[in-house]
C-alpha cells in the first residue's frame, strides 16, 4: 500500500474507539453503579436524566469496536470471544438490562424499584465484566495455532477479580465526577463527599495491579525496568491527574474533577497499551499476525474515514445541546 | 446424556436471531409506511395522515428500541460460538457487518431523532426527508446483512487460502448469485409484515368503532398495498426457489420431500418425512405439479435427497413443514387481498365484522411466515455454514463445551423473556391507547430538555392512568 501500513492505521482506530468507549460509557455505567446509594428518588431521576440523552451514543463505540475488530483483526476477535465466553454473556446481559431500564423506568409507576435494580445491577455486572477482561488481557490467552484452547473460566482469577472491582470503582469515580459537573444542591453535595473515597479505592487497586502485573506477565517487568524509561511518563501523568482530581474536589470545582478523571483513565490506558505493544493477543500474536487481508482493511477504512468524523461531530453536538445542569423535576415526563 | 455444543450453539443462534428478527422485519416495513404517510400529509395537507403517522411513529419507536437491544447480542454471537467461522470469513463478513453498524448509526443518530421529536422544530419538508432517510436506512441495513448471509449460501468472489477466505472481487461477493432474490424476498416480506400489522390494528379499532375515519383510511391503504405486494411476493418467491434449485438442490429436495431424482415430481400437500427410512408417510400430492413449478415443465427432472450422503441431508421434516406454513400463509395473504378488493364495493371492507376479524387475526401471520422462511433457508443448507466450503462443525468455536452453551442459552432465554415481555406489554399499551393519545402530545414544553430516547416518543404510561 505504498508504504502506508493499514494495520497500524486500524490499530490506532480500534485503540481510539476502545478509549472513547471506556471514557464515555464509563461515566454512564458509573452513574448506574452509584444508583443504589443515591440519597433519594429525586436524585435518581436527575442521575438518570443526566446520561439518558447520551448513553446509547456512548455504546455505539462498543458495537463499532466489536465489528471493527472482526473486520480488521479477526484473530483478536476469534480468540477473545471464546476465551471470554461467559464474561461476554454477563456483560451483554448487564448492558441489555440497563439499556431497557433507561426506556422503562420513567414509564413505570409502582414497579419503578425493579427498574432501579435492573439499571444498577446491569451497570455493575457490565463494569465488572469489562474490568475482568482487562485483567485477562494482561494475563494473556492460552492459544494453539491461532485458536483459544483454554477453559471457560480461565478469565476468572484473583487478579481479574481485582481488576474487575477496580474498574467498578473507576467507573463509579467517573460517574461521580460527571454528576458533580451535571448536578447541584444536595445531590452534588452527596457526590462531593463520595468521590474522594472512590478515588482512594481506584488508586489502591492501581497500586496493587502495578505490583502484581510483573508476576502474571514477566515481559511487562522487562518492558518497564529495562527497555525504555520514557514509558514512566504514562503512570506519572495518571498520578498527576489524580492530584488534579483531589485539588478539584477540595476546591469544590465543577468540571475539573471529571476532566482530570478522564485524564487519569486515558494515561492508565495508554500505559497498558505500551506495556503490551505490539502484542494484541498476548502472549503470542502481534498486530500483524492478527490482521485481516489488506483489501478488507482498505474496503472498510474508506467508510470509517468518512463516518468517524461525523460520529465525533454528532457526539459533540449532542453534548452541547444537553450541556448545563440537570435540575430536579425537569427534563423528563 | 452428553451435551452437544454444536447442536446447542445452533439452537442458541436460532433462538437469538429469531427473537431479534421479529423487530427489524416489522420496523423496515413500518418505516416505509410512515414515510409514505408523511409524503401524503405533505402533499395533501390532510391532518388525518399526520395523525396516523404520529401514532405509528410511537409504535415504530418501541419496536425499533427492542430491535436495537436484541441486535447487540447478535454481533457477539459470531465470535463466542462460531469463532472458527468468524476467523475464516472475517475478510468478507467483518466489513459487511461493520458497514451495517455504520448505516444503523447514521439512521439512528442523524434522522431518527428528527423523525421522532422534530415535527414542530424543523420545516415539514425536512421532517419528510428525515422519514424517508430512516426508511432508506433500514433498507440499506438489510442490504448489508443479506449480502453477508447470501454469500454464506452462495459463496463467490472469494478464495479460501490458509484457512481464510480472501475477497477477490467485492462486487461478485456482495452481489452473489442468491443475493438479489433473497434481498427482494426479504424486503417484500418486511413490507407485507408492516402492511398486515397496520391493517390488523386498524381493523381492530374499526371493530370497536374507534377513530373510524383515520383507521378506515389506513386499512384501505394497506389493503391496496397488500393487493400489490402479496402476489408479487409469490412470483419473487418462485424465482428465489428456482435460484435455490440451481445452487442448493438438496435444500429444494427437502422442501419438496423428494427422496429420488425423478421426472414429473408431484407437489406434496401433506406428508410425514421419515429421515431414517428415506421415505415419506401419508403422502397427499398433486401429480406433476412439483416439476412444473420447479422446472416450468410437467416432466422436468428434479434432483432428490439421495443425491447426497445421508449425513449431508438437512432434517427433512423441519424444512418440509416450515416451507408449507410459509406458503400457506402467503396464500392466505393473497386471499385477504382479494377479499378486500371484492368488499370494496359499497365500502364493506371497513364495516363487515367477519372481514375485520380475519384481518385482526392476520396481524401475527406475517411474523410466522418470515420465521418459517428463514428456518427453511437456514436449516435447509445443513450441514454447511459456508455452502460447500465450511461445515457447521468446522465453524464452531473449538474450546466450547456443552455446559457453557447450555448456560448461555438458558441465560439468553431468561434475559429475553424478562425484557421482551416488558417490551411487548408496553407495545400493547401503546396500541390500546390508540390514536386518541396523539392529541395530548401538543404541549411540548420542555421538549429540548427531555431525554431523547426512542420510547420518549410515546407518552403512554406503563400503568393505567399514568403518563
Amino acid at each position: 500500500m505504498h508504504g502506508i501500513d493499514l494495520t497500524i492505521i486500524w490499530a490506532v482506530i480500534i485503540a481510539f474507539g476502545i478509549m472513547m468507549y471506556v471514557l464515555m460509557d464509563g461515566f454512564d455505567l458509573g452513574v448506574g453503579i452509584l444508583f443504589p446509594f443515591a440519597p433519594d428518588e429525586d436524585a435518581r431521576d436527575v442521575m438518570m436524566n443526566s446520561v439518558a440523552p447520551v448513553w446509547d451514543g456512548n455504546e455505539t463505540w462498543l458495537i463499532l469496536g466489536g465489528a471493527g475488530l472482526l473486520a480488521a483483526f479477526p484473530l483478536v476477535y476469534s480468540v477473545l470471544m471464546p476465551a471470554l465466553y461467559i464474561g461476554v454473556f454477563l456483560m451483554l446481559a448487564g448492558l441489555i438490562f440497563r439499556g431497557v431500564a433507561f426506556e422503562f423506568r420513567f414509564k413505570a409507576g409502582s414497579h419503578r424499584y425493579l427498574w432501579n435494580w435492573a439499571f444498577a445491577g446491569g451497570s455493575m455486572v457490565a463494569a465488572f465484566a469489562q474490568g475482568a477482561v482487562v485483567g485477562a488481557y494482561i494475563e494473556g490467552f492460552n492459544t494453539l495455532d491461532g485458536r483459544y484452547v483454554g477453559g471457560a473460566l480461565d478469565w476468572l482469577t484473583p487478579f481479574t477479580v481485582l481488576t474487575g472491582l477496580g474498574l467498578v470503582a473507576g467507573y463509579a469515580l467517573l460517574g461521580s465526577t460527571w454528576l458533580i459537573m451535571k448536578t447541584e444542591g444536595h445531590i452534588q453535595q452527596w457526590v462531593y463527599r463520595l468521590a474522594p473515597w472512590l478515588l482512594a479505592a481506584v488508586l489502591a487497586v492501581f497500586a496493587v495491579v502495578s505490583v502484581w502485573t510483573p508476576a502474571v506477565d514477566p515481559s511487562a517487568f522487562e518492558r518497564w525496568f529495562s527497555v525504555i524509561r520514557l514509558i514512566w511518563i504514562f503512570p506519572l501523568s495518571a498520578l498527576l491527574f489524580a492530584l488534579l482530581v483531589v485539588r478539584g474536589l477540595r476546591r469544590r470545582q465543577q468540571s475539573m474533577p471529571f476532566v482530570a478523571t478522564m485524564g487519569m483513565f486515558a494515561f492508565t490506558y495508554l500505559g497498558l497499551l505500551v506495556t503490551k505493544w505490539p502484542y494484541v493477543v498476548p502472549p503470542n500474536y502481534t498486530l500483524w499476525d492478527a490482521a485481516a487481508a489488506p483489501g478488507s482493511q482498505l474496503f472498510l477504512l474508506i467508510g470509517m474515514l468518512f463516518v468517524i468524523p461525523v460520529i465525533l461531530a454528532y457526539t459533540a453536538w449532542t453534548y452541547w445541546v444537553f450541556r448545563g445542569k440537570v435540575k430536579v423535576g425537569e427534563g423528563y415526563h | 446424556m452428553e451435551l452437544d455444543p454444536l447442536l446447542l450453539s445452533r439452537l442458541q443462534f436460532a433462538f437469538v436471531v429469531c427473537f431479534h428478527a421479529i423487530f427489524p422485519v416489522f420496523t423496515i416495513g413500518l418505516a416505509t409506511f410512515i414515510a409514505f404517510l408523511e409524503a401524503l400529509a405533505f402533499k395533501t395537507g390532510n391532518p388525518l395522515y399526520t395523525r396516523l403517522s404520529q401514532f405509528w411513529i410511537q409504535v415504530f419507536a418501541v419496536a425499533f428500541a427492542m430491535g436495537v437491544v436484541s441486535g447487540i447480542v447478535m454481533s457477539f454471537q459470531f465470535g463466542t460460538n462460531w469463532s472458527n467461522f468468524s476467523y475464516a470469513a472475517a475478510n468478507f463478513i467483518g466489513p459487511m457487518l461493520s458497514y451495517e453498524v455504520v448505516t444503523a448509526f447514521f439512521l439512528e443518530a442523524a434522522f431518527l431523532g428528527v423523525l421522532l421529536f422534530g415535527r414542530n422544530k424543523v420545516p415539514p419538508g425536512v421532517h419528510l426527508f428525515a422519514a424517508c432517510m430512516v426508511a432508506l436506512g433500514t433498507i440499506i441495513s438489510t442490504f448489508w446483512i443479506l449480502a453477508a448471509n447470501s454469500w454464506m449460501h452462495t459463496p463467490v468472489g472469494t478464495e479460501l487460502t490458509d484457512g481464510m477466505f480472501v475477497v477477490g472481487s467485492w462486487r461478485e461477493a456482495i452481489f452473489n448469485p442468491s443475493f438479489p432474490y433473497r434481498f427482494t424476498h426479504m424486503v417484500l416480506a418486511s413490507f407485507l409484515t408492516g402492511s398486515f400489522v397496520v391493517a390488523g390494528v386498524s381493523a381492530w379499532y374499526l371493530l370497536v368503532g374507534r377513530e373510524v375515519e383515520a383507521n378506515r383510511r389506513a386499512l384501505s391503504m394497506c389493503l391496496w398495498l397488500i393487493l400489490f405486494l402479496a402476489p408479487t411476493q409469490a412470483v419473487v418467491g418462485d424465482y428465489h426457489g428456482l435460484n435455490t434449485l440451481e445452487h442448493q438442490p438438496t435444500k429444494v429436495a427437502a422442501i419438496e420431500g423428494n427422496w429420488e431424482t425423478t421426472r414429473g415430481m408431484p407437489l406434496l400437500l401433506f406428508a410425514i418425512p421419515d429421515q431414517e427410512n428415506e421415505t415419506n408417510h401419508f403422502e397427499i400430492g398433486l401429480p406433476k405439479l412439483g416439476s412444473l413449478i420447479l422446472t416450468h415443465d410437467l416432466d422436468g427432472e428434479v434432483p432428490g435427497l439421495k443425491e447426497v450422503a445421508p449425513e449431508e441431508r438437512p432434517p427433512v421434516w423441519i424444512v418440509f413443514w416450515a416451507f408449507r406454513i410459509m406458503v400457506g400463509i402467503g396464500l392466505l395473504m393473497i386471499g385477504c387481498a382479494l377479499a378486500g378488493l371484492f368488499l370494496r364495493a359499497g365500502g364493506r371492507y371497513w364495516r363487515q365484522p367477519q372481514f375485520l376479524n380475519a384481518m385482526r387475526l392476520m396481524t401475527f401471520a406475517p411474523f410466522a411466515a418470515v420465521l418459517c422462511g428463514w428456518i427453511v433457508t437456514e436449516v435447509g443448507r445443513f450441514p454447511w455454514v459456508v455452502y460447500g466450503q465450511m461445515s457447521h462443525a468446522e465453524g464452531l468455536t473449538p474450546s466450547l463445551t456443552g455446559g457453557m452453551v447450555l448456560f448461555t442459552l438458558l441465560g439468553y432465554i431468561a434475559v429475553y423473556a424478562a425484557i421482551f415481555s416488558a417490551g411487548l406489554y408496553y407495545l400493547m399499551l401503546v396500541l390500546r391507547a390508540g390514536l386518541e393519545s396523539i392529541d395530548q402530545d401538543d404541549e411540548e414544553v420542555h421538549d429540548i430538555e427531555r431525554p431523547k430516547r426512542p420510547l420518549s416518543a410515546s407518552h403512554v404510561g406503563i400503568e393505567e392512568g399514568g403518563r
